[in-house]
């Protein structure tokens, strides 16, 4: 995984369109890092292979669910920078509170990632969107990475992927990620939103609900006077009104407080 | 500035003004908007040939008549694959390793003059340990794994998994158990750490519990080996490996049933409770990519595994070497011990030297065969080809020679094969039970329970075959 990269930029390649070249595989070497980068999505649509693919790591994969059952870690370097890749355990939403759900979304909240490259399978994207919405109210700063699209062109599925990230409002790649399909572009996106300076408003949440907007505002200033360092406090809100126990606890005990504080990184969550 | 406690009841008393289910209308209108999304963006152009062929596909490998049947016969290809396909290349690599190779090391010693113990302990113990390693696991294990994450790949685990699950709720276990054994058929410490997605504690610790019954790696050689000299050669001709690689199958159906019985004395006995239920998704059938499957599974677990046994195969030489040829009182460390041994031994149908031979492998269970096969040389004398103390003829025919030299019968061969399968685990997985379970107290259990089923099933197996001849 160390060995030079065989696509080493040659004189031909400079004016290539992909910056594919650019690309180091660090796998475990994790250390310092640029960027922090969360790899999100339902249980067995490839997110294992699609972080093999950017860290030339070998984690195994499996074609079951729940194969990664932890976070895994691990590091590439892209355009001169280094980004560190976080593999987090597959779920199907992230509104209940199982001890792999509750990884992944206080990963995606507290650990705030540069970019959250959202994988899903392109064969069956009306159950994956459910979690992709979860994860754009709590975060813009993402890609759909819409994985396997070799088995949805076998299965006759066409998606009209310009249409999908209007949508969404946020960029989608078509990617076979076993093949190597899709990942130059994926890296490019990557580095792109991991860059940008200014951090999107989060998608909208669902305010249908009668009263739910007031309340909302209510719960959401108290809780930036409590702890104004706190990110997505919107989010945190809608937690409370639901009753979410973990998130009660959490602000009971100060405890998001000390996530949100900007030291906090990853390594104070456990897996 | 806010204090947190009041945050929260601002929360509640507001939960007070909305509807009663919140909860499940946010998740509707996810619901809602996902699927609004989808229509938009997302085309079936009618029913995929292969969607309906994924089905058909279906229905046989999880239908109650046929779903066994084809897990058994699957396993049972694989096992005679591996036994048939590993038998050339195991002897092409004993010849070049243990025959070539401890001749030449051993002329390079003798022509440098190097004292005798000091070859000893390098050539015949620590080399030739290895050796035999290398010999006895890497072509079985070339052919098994790569064929074993194949069909992961393919996604025939989650099948039979689902299978299973019914079967396993009956004996008060949880249905993922399945998965988690499965991962035991390549290492149980592996399978230990798998059981993390089970979540009841209950059940969980009933699968760490059982999952020893597993063959692992580290034994399948030993059942491969074991078969394939003294249960193939009871064939008639041409009929040796499959007669092998049924018995092998025997042995891992029984360890299943092992698995069962004992989850189901545990959640009767000590871990009562209810069976919780789960959803497992049937993940679709993916042509698993073949080369990579065959290049990762060699590479990253074959020598992986390989490189354990090897290290662990070292010093295990230089101690067997040491143990024969360490003299206490006019005798030999190790005699003295198969001497002591050798009246249990006899009760369970093995022999003094098989039970050194598991004391000597509690490291790993890879080197169990070597370690019978040396030491039986070293301490009996025997040998199959011209060296004193040192064999040198290795293919099956020799190595049967050497263990009926030894004392052994067809009943050592069976008795072995039901001990390596019901005996501790290595010490790496009881070091992962021990730092999964956090306990002392479960970690003893998983020790003794196997050890107690395999001194039972062993001494009832030899008394009545010794009844029977």
């Amino acid at each position: 995984m160390n060995t030079p990269d065989p696509h080493a930029p040659g004189e031909a390649c400079l004016t290539c369109p992909s910056r594919f070249s650019q690309l180091r595989k660090l796998g475990l070497r994790v250390g310092e890092s640029d960027f922090v980068i969360a790899l999100a999505g339902n249980p067995n649509t490839g997110k294992t292979t699609v972080f093999n693919a950017l860290t030339g790591l070998r984690m195994h994969t499996g074609n079951w669910p729940g194969k990664t059952i932890s976070r895994a870690e691990g590091a590439f370097s892209y355009d001169d920078k280094r980004y560190k890749i976080v593999d987090l355990p597959g779920t199907y939403s992230l509104l209940s509170a199982s001890p792999d759900e509750e990884v992944a979304r206080s990963f995606l909240l507290f650990g705030r990632p540069d970019a959250t490259v959202m994988v899903a399978d392109a064969t069956c994207m009306e159950r994956n969107l459910n979690l992709i919405l979860q994860v754009l109210q709590i975060t813009r700063r993402a890609v759909l990475c819409l994985n396997l699209m070799d088995e949805a062109r076998a299965h006759g599925i066409e998606i009209d992927v310009r249409n999908l990230a209007r949508d969404l409002g946020v960029p989608v790649i078509p990617c076979s990620a076993r093949s190597g399909e899709g990942i130059p572009e994926l890296l490019k996106e990557i580095a792109i939103i991991a860059t940008r300076p200014d951090t999107p408003e989060p998608r909208r949440l669902p305010l249908e609900v009668p009263g739910l907007r007031g309340a909302l505002d209510r719960v959401e200033s108290e809780l930036r006077e409590a702890f104004p360092l706190l990110p997505q406090p919107r989010w945190v809100a809608l937690r409370l009104l639901e009753g979410d126990r973990e998130i009660m606890d959490a602000v009971r005990s100060g405890e998001i407080g000390a996530l949100a504080e900007p030291v906090a990184i990853p390594s104070t969550l456990s897996a | 500035m806010k204090h947190p406690e009041d945050v929260i009841r601002s929360a509640e008393e507001l939960r007070w003004q909305l509807p009663q289910n919140l909860h499940d209308r946010i998740a509707e209108s996810i619901y809602g908007e996902a699927a609004r999304i989808a229509s938009r963006s997302i085309r079936r152009n009618g029913s995929s040939r292969r969607l309906v062929w994924q089905q058909k596909l279906d229905r046989i490998l999880t239908h109650p008549w046929t779903a066994f049947p084809i897990m058994v016969l699957v396993l049972g290809v694989i096992l005679w694959l591996t036994i048939v396909g590993a038998n050339v290349p195991s002897g092409m690599l004993a010849t070049l390793l243990v025959d070539q190779g401890h001749a030449l090391l051993s002329g390079w010693f003798a022509a440098a003059g190097a004292p005798v113990w000091l070859k000893g302990l390098l050539v015949d113990g620590m080399y030739l340990a290895t050796a035999w390693v290398i010999a006895v696991m890497l072509p079985p294990m070339a052919i098994f794994f790569p064929c074993f994450t194949l069909l992961e790949d393919f996604g025939f685990l989650p099948r039979v998994a689902f299978n299973l699950d019914r079967v396993f709720q009956k004996a008060g276990a949880h249905g993922k158990q399945a998965l988690t054994m499965a991962m035991g058929l390549g290492c149980n410490a592996a399978g230990v750490v798998a059981t993390r997605i089970i979540d009841s504690p209950r059940e969980r610790l009933i699968a760490i519990l059982t999952n020893n019954f597993s063959l692992c790696n580290g034994r399948w050689p030993t059942q491969i080996l074991m078969a394939g000299v003294f249960i193939g050669t009871l064939a008639p001709k041409g009929w040796g490996g499959s007669i092998a690689a049924l018995s092998v199958l025997v042995v891992a159906l029984l360890g299943f049933g092992f698995a069962l019985l004992t989850s189901w004395l545990l959640a009767r006995t000590l871990l009562r409770g209810e069976a919780t239920s789960f959803s497992l998704e049937l993940p679709p059938y993916r042509p698993p990519n073949f080369w990579k499957t065959l290049y990762t599974s060699l590479i990253d677990r074959t020598l992986i595994v390989l490189w354990r046994a090897v290290v662990f195969a070292l010093p295990a030489g230089a101690a067997i070497w040491l143990c024969a040829n360490v003299s206490i009182g006019g005798q030999s460390a190790a005699a003295w011990f198969v001497q002591f041994a050798d009246p249990l031994a006899w009760v369970m149908g093995l022999t003094g030297v098989i039970l050194l031979a598991y004391i000597v492998a509690i490291p790993a269970n890879e080197i169990v065969v070597p370690t019978i096969l040396m030491l039986t040389v070293l301490v009996t004398g025997a040998s199959g080809g011209a060296g004193a103390g040192v064999m040198f003829e290795t293919d099956d025919e020799s190595v049967r020679a050497i263990l009926t030299a030894g004392g052994w019968t067809t009943l050592t061969a069976v008795c072995l094969m039901l001990f390596s399968l019901c005996h501790n685990p290595c010490s790496t997985t009881i070091y992962t039970i021990y730092k999964e379970t956090r306990s002392f107290k479960w970690t003893t259990v998983s020790v003794v329970m196997p050890l107690a089923i395999g001194f039972v099933l062993c001494s009832t197996v030899a008394a009545v075959w010794r009844w029977l001849a």
